[in-house]
């Protein structure tokens, strides 16, 4: 057995890593120069930061994703829960496995069928596409995201808590505030993250569902882009990136802690009782 | 004793209760009647419909047809949350994001009692059940026994008129729980509560229990307290079903009112009862004897022999206080007898393959229909 690091695992970490985030630093570098030229270094800069906050265009988009991801996301999160209760929750009735995977189908749908369908859905519907239809649109999917991940949290749930809270005189609808949910919160947090984050980064639906005035983010930087790629648009990236990698970090972080914080307590508990 | 008494009101009755899931009937037709202050086992294996009795007392499930009736009141209709009985789980289903006060409290907040009043009772609950230094604490962070004395302590804390136990002890080691066993009844006699107790451990439900219900296939076998049944069971289920039991298939070949004389179909022995049965001359029957009934002895025995098995030593497994042999008759049948362990040295000890002699009293078995 040979002990620590091969010459071989060495190079394919390296290769790897370069493949992943290679582009990425490529991009954040970039944001920082002073150049107009995309691809030639012309020195350290902030200069497309402050002039990013000047784009009114930029700025709106940004926001107006950030409204449409806040608002499908919560949305989702409360649909997907339900879906998920009543999946792990009913038994058996009439199209359980139906409906089952009526829920998971969009996760493999291509999002281009699904886009064109809303599309022709909001438009059978005569809606004035914009805000609410891009909204409605991420929901949608979104909610399926959400139903996975809190199905998971559902399963190893023991439902006799449930009962128990019933037991001690707390109606089914209370039960469900004071005991299921804040058991199951960190799925359902993790639910709404996800789905945020699909709200945050989709470019396909968005496109097919969107009108005047809600031009989401990354159809933004996607039609900026066609026109060449400024230094600007780079910065936005660089800001999107730094925002995502620092949620994911903390959210780690806050995991790790809970469940370190746990075992303590745990070994704690045995330790005095022996 | 209440159940004796003709006059008395049941505190819990079922009145012809069945309940079926779907083709599987998992209680049939069953009444059964239960005192105030009574601790109360329902007994059975698995898939027996002890359970399945008690949700429905609970309010979790709803009888096919029946009716249950608590202090008098019809339960039908009524969801859980409003019924005056508390259930301790089996998997104590203590809510994991509250505190063990917090558990305790949860079914007074649920009253909108005053919360002078809360504290006062919470207190009460975490002395009665030894808890008072791990209040501020999790349920994660306590150890089973722990756990089990929170449960229990929720239950009790509003003040059921009856605490269902649902296999209450079941996760924790034997130690722990035989000390919990009678901790359970120190309380139970303290609150003056009804308690009614699911268990698959008989050994429990005869410690901790006032009567018990043997049940088997959703149907009541016998009711009775531990002693009778132990003593006087009425069907080789129960014979069988709790503590250990030779059973004998035999022949009635006379009887009289004094008496019945069998059989043995196997070896011939003649086995003398003092018990009277409603079998008739020539029916097969079957004669239940407890190991510890039985004497041992060196010695031979022929098949005419009344009381007397003979046979060769099988087996012998020494248990410290008693010993329990295994013989073997002539006919490869295999009889238990224990043999308590009196003296530090004997002399001539028995031992494998010695030939011996099984010999029991004219009341020492049960004679059980066929």
């Amino acid at each position: 057995m040979t002990r620590g690091p091969t010459w071989f695992n060495i190079t394919s970490l390296v290769a790897g890593f370069a493949f992943l985030y290679l582009p990425i630093v490529l991009l954040v570098i970039y944001s920082f120069n002073e150049s107009r030229l995309v691809t030639v270094w012309g020195g350290f800069s902030t200069k497309w930061y402050a002039s990013l906050l000047q784009n009114d265009q930029l700025v709106d988009a940004a926001w107006v994703t950030l409204r449409v991801a806040f608002t499908s996301a919560t949305l989702a999160t409360v649909i997907g829960t339900m879906a998920a209760l009543v999946l792990v929750r009913s038994g058996r009735f009439a199209g359980r496995s139906l409906f089952s995977g009526m829920i998971f189908a969009p996760l493999v749908m291509p999002e281009v069928i699904l886009g064109l369908s809303l599309l022709l859905l909001f438009v059978a519907m005569d809606t004035a596409r914009g805000f609410w239809t891009v909204m409605l649109a991420h929901t949608t999917f979104a909610s399926c995201y959400v139903a996975v991940v809190v199905q998971s949290r559902l399963v190893g749930f023991d439902k006799s808590i449930e009962e128990a809270a019933e037991d001690l005189g707390c109606p089914p609808a209370r039960t469900f505030f004071l005991i299921t949910l804040p058991i199951i919160l960190p799925g359902v947090i993790a639910g709404w993250m996800l789905a945020f984050t699909l709200s945050l980064d989709d470019l396909v639906i968005a496109s097919f569902t969107t009108g005047p005035g809600a031009t989401t983010l990354p159809m933004k930087i996607y039609s900026q882009v066609r026109l060449g790629v400024t230094p600007e648009i780079n910065a936005v990236c660089t800001i999107l990136v730094a925002f995502v990698t620092v949620g994911v970090i903390a959210a780690s972080i806050v995991t790790k802690r809970q469940q370190a914080q746990r075992e303590r307590d745990e070994r704690a508990a045995f330790g005095a009782e022996g | 004793m209440p159940w004796e008494d003709p006059d008395q009101a049941p505190f819990i009755e079922f009145r012809n209760v069945t309940k079926k899931f779907g083709d599987f009937t998992a209680v049939k037709n069953l009444s059964l009647k239960i005192y105030k202050r009574e601790f109360f086992a329902l007994l059975g294996g698995s898939g027996c419909g002890k359970t399945t009795l008690m949700r429905m007392l609970a309010g979790f499930e709803t009888p096919t047809s029946g009716q249950i009736f608590l202090d008098g009141q019809d339960l039908a209709g009524i969801p859980p949350f409003k019924r005056p009985s508390n259930m301790m789980f089996q998997s104590y289903a203590l809510f994991p994001h509250m505190s063990v006060e917090k558990n305790i409290a949860f079914g007074l907040k649920q009253d909108k009692m005053a919360a002078a009043d809360i504290e006062a009772r919470v207190a009460e609950m975490l002395r009665l059940t030894k808890l008072e230094q791990f209040a501020k604490r999790k349920p994660h962070q306590l150890s089973g026994g722990q756990r089990q004395r929170v449960a229990l302590a929720r239950s009790l804390a509003k003040q059921p008129k009856v605490l269902l136990l649902d296999e209450p002890l079941g996760a924790l080691d034997r130690k722990l729980r035989e000390e919990t066993q009678f901790e359970l009844m120190a309380i139970q006699e303290d609150l003056k509560v009804t308690f009614l107790i699911v268990t698959h451990d008989q050994e429990e439900a005869m410690t901790v229990a006032d009567r018990i219900a043997v049940m088997d296939k959703g149907e009541l076998v016998q009711v009775a307290t531990p002693a009778e049944i132990y003593e006087s069971p009425n069907s080789k289920f129960v014979a069988d079903f709790i503590g250990d039991v030779n059973l004998i298939e035999a022949k009635v070949t006379e009887k009289s009112d004094a008496g019945t004389r069998l059989t043995a179909a196997h070896d011939g022995f003649l086995i003398d009862s003092d018990q009277v049965t409603e079998a008739a001359v020539g029916d097969t029957v079957w004669f239940a004897i407890r190991p510890e009934k039985i004497r041992v002895t060196h010695g031979q025995s022929g098949p005419d022999a009344v009381n007397r098995i003979g046979g060769s030593v099988w087996d012998i497994a020494y248990l410290g206080g008693v010993s329990i042999i295994h013989s073997k008759t002539a006919a490869e049948n295999v009889f238990r007898a224990t043999f308590a362990n009196i003296s530090r040295i004997v002399e001539d000890p028995i031992t494998w393959d010695d030939q011996v002699v099984f010999t029991f009293d004219r009341s020492a078995g049960v004679i059980l229909a066929g």
